[in-house]
């Protein structure tokens, strides 16, 4: 099977940088997956799940949300505003975020400003938890 | 009295030293955090260049591409961005920073989003309309609150409540030298293709070039913030350490002198006393 060199860097970190056979991830456009010999291609992240196909067949699920994924000369990169591997997420904290956001949205009193936040972070909690569900 | 101002020395000396102690512990403080804030800007710099990448990429690639992102704004309110330091000791940092800032700004109708608790009280002192104060810790920032500023900045920008953005930060040039410096954030000065170039490089959008341009904008803007707050947190513990420094320096020297009018108050006093006793043997 051939591969293509994968490189998924984040603001914090550089995730993974090396060979993959494959890369499917959630856009603001949909699912794609991206296999060797793409053409040149860029595309803006939505939030959703990311599964990366290692060299080793091996396939290893994460929550990915926002960025860019561009492909240009064979070389595939992921620049993700968070991204994390499904076995480093903590299930009580992404619980526990959810339940807080959940809070801040049923009360009355918060105002327009941390509804939006409180959304924004639903949304994630959601995402991490899904991926958590679908892997566990 | 030489006994008396023997003591009196013996007490400034000692009020000297421990002062000396806490210059000297600010500045060990403030060097091992500085090597910290620069591994954050190594570690967060190729996640940048890949954003800027694309993005000159697609405003160099097509021409007829619009974004409201591009367009100098109608209103001639300029939003400054200012991160500053949250504390003081720190030589001239804050106050370097607020003259380029007044020195920028002359003349214009201007409103502030102040980073960093010294910014907040400048701007509160100076009676500048305030976009948010919510962000008064400059070294607490996360990259989650960048993308939270940048997503006022750029929605407020849409909303034409400002017709450009501009950021004052300080860069930090060296371990002694720190410059204030100012960034134009929006609108983006894109690099234009010229007509009858090269040829029109085949890559391919989804869903198209315009939507990714504006969907990556933000997320551009708060890297730019990011990396500016981390310059400043950078410039701000450089200028303490040289300040730190140059304080030890001359409690040191302070002390060198004090210790010695102390010997020539002590020996004095021994004169003294010898010519007593002479003179009261004598009699």
């Amino acid at each position: 099977m051939s591969t293509f060199h994968l490189q998924i860097v984040t603001p914090e970190r550089s995730v993974f940088d090396g060979q993959a056979q494959r890369v499917l991830c959630r856009t603001i456009a949909g699912d794609v997956c991206i296999l060797p010999r793409h053409c040149d291609y860029i595309t803006a992240l939505g939030m959703g799940e990311a599964r990366v196909t290692f060299e080793d067949s091996t396939v290893r699920p994460a929550a990915c949300i926002g960025g860019l994924l561009t492909v240009r000369d064979g070389q595939v990169r992921l620049v993700a505003t968070t991204f994390e591997w499904v076995d480093e997420l903590d299930e009580q904290r992404v619980e526990a975020s959810r339940q807080q956001a959940q809070q801040i949205l049923d009360d009355a009193k918060s105002d327009a400003a941390e509804v939006e936040l409180a959304s924004a972070r639903l949304k994630r909690a959601l995402v991490r938890s899904s991926v958590l569900k679908r892997h566990r | 009295m030489a006994g008396a101002s023997m003591k009196d020395i013996k007490l400034r000396i000692k009020s000297v030293e421990s002062t000396k102690q806490i210059t000297k512990a600010m500045e060990l403080v403030a060097s091992s955090k500085l090597r910290r804030a620069r591994e954050r800007v190594e570690q967060s710099r190729p996640y940048f260049t890949v954003l800027h990448e694309a993005l000159s990429e697609i405003s160099a690639s097509n021409l007829e591409l619009s974004s409201p992102y591009l367009r100098q704004g109608a209103s001639p309110r300029i939003c400054y961005v200012v991160i500053a330091g949250d504390r003081g000791l720190a030589g001239g940092y804050n106050a370097n920073l607020f003259r380029e800032l007044e020195e920028q700004s002359q003349g214009q109708d201007i409103c502030v989003l102040p980073i960093g608790k010294k910014a907040v009280e400048y701007v509160q002192r100076r009676g500048i309309p305030v976009l948010s104060e919510d962000y008064t810790l400059a070294g607490g920032m996360q990259m989650s609150d960048c993308f939270r500023v940048a997503q006022l900045l750029a929605k407020r920008f849409r909303e034409r409540s400002f017709g450009q953005v501009r950021m004052v930060y300080t860069n930090f040039v060296s371990m002694l030298t720190q410059q204030p410096g100012v960034l134009d954030l929006l609108p983006l000065n894109a690099k234009r293709p010229e007509k009858g170039g090269k040829a029109r490089n085949l890559t391919l959008y989804e869903p198209d070039c315009e939507s990714v341009y504006n969907a990556i904008v933000p997320e551009y803007l708060a890297g730019l913030v990011y990396g500016a707050l981390c310059e400043s947190v950078a410039s701000e513990l450089g200028a303490r350490r040289t300040a730190m420094d140059a304080a030890s320096k001359n409690a040191e020297e302070m002390i060198e002198n004090l210790s010695l009018h102390y010997n020539r108050a002590r020996q004095a006093a021994i004169t003294q006393e010898i010519t007593e006793i002479v003179a009261g043997a004598e009699a």
